[in-house]
């Protein structure tokens, strides 16, 4: 589609887009949000960045194949669910790490649960522009 | 009056308006004679939830349908461009833009249509 208004609108729309996707994916644990929707989000902008400028520009931004990033984020999720198992719990309990925790003030809180939502992010990000680009490349 | 009467009066008045602008989109998206109309017509009313939604995060105090709100509307911008793209490929079946199919390749920019003004 040879739009000038599209292509220059989608530049600044697809930058919104990934860094809302980040932001949905970190806010995740205590307020609405996470992987699945963030995921959502980021394919989105690829999407849109596809439409605009064509497929092969938009696998071009990607520099990976969109299978090869589902695969690892469903090596990511394999591998948070599984480290549980090798401290002893029973396996996808959530581990936490408080960095800095004193008193009242928990610090900064990494988990496994964080580790599983990137994974879930990169599955449905790979999952989604897998599709929608050989949907695209069909028609 | 009270601030916080005079407040919940407009909150009331903006829900009717936005109610009242859906039901106005729906019908032109139900009886909308060709295939544009119902295009702006979604567009209308994706814009009207947005609205909705900063509304009823001023009514509970929840910042989170501002997110909300952004995430439809960055979405309806999507379906409004893929549903444009539709449009121009000529794919749909809609008897009032006729396409002249003999001279033009299906994926090349389709022939003016009679709602020129539509494009996106």
């Amino acid at each position: 589609m040879n739009s000038l208004i599209l292509t220059t609108a989608t530049r600044l729309i697809v930058a919104i887009l990934l860094l809302f996707s980040m932001f949905m994916l970190l806010r995740g644990h205590n307020e609405p949000g996470g992987g699945f929707i963030g995921g959502l989000i980021g394919a989105t902008g690829f999407v849109m960045y596809a439409i605009a400028c064509g497929t092969s520009e938009a696998r071009a931004a990607l520099r990976v194949r969109p299978q090869q990033i589902a695969a690892a984020g469903l090596g990511v999720a394999a591998l948070a669910g599984l480290s549980s198992g090798l401290l002893g719990d029973p396996i996808f309990t959530g581990e936490w790490l408080m960095i800095g925790a004193s008193g009242d003030s928990k610090g900064l809180a990494l988990s496994t649960v964080l580790l599983f939502d990137i994974g879930v992010y990169l599955v449905v990000m790979g999952g989604i522009l897998t599709l929608v680009f050989a949907l695209e490349e069909e028609i | 009056m009270t601030p916080d009467s005079f407040l919940s009066m407009c909150l009331t008045a903006g829900f009717a308006l936005i109610m009242l602008s859906l039901i106005l989109a729906f019908v032109r998206l139900a009886k909308g004679p060709s295939f544009s109309d119902r295009v702006v017509a979604l567009d209308m009313m994706s814009v009207s939830i947005v609205a909705f939604c900063a509304l009823y995060a001023v009514k509970t105090g929840v910042g989170s349908f501002l997110d909300i709100a952004s995430v439809v509307a960055l979405i309806g911008f999507l379906a409004t461009v893929a549903l444009a793209r539709f449009a121009e490929r000529g794919l749909h079946r809609d008897r009032t833009i006729t396409y002249d199919k003999g001279t033009q390749p299906p994926g090349s920019r389709a022939a003016p249509a009679p709602e020129g003004e539509a494009k996106t």
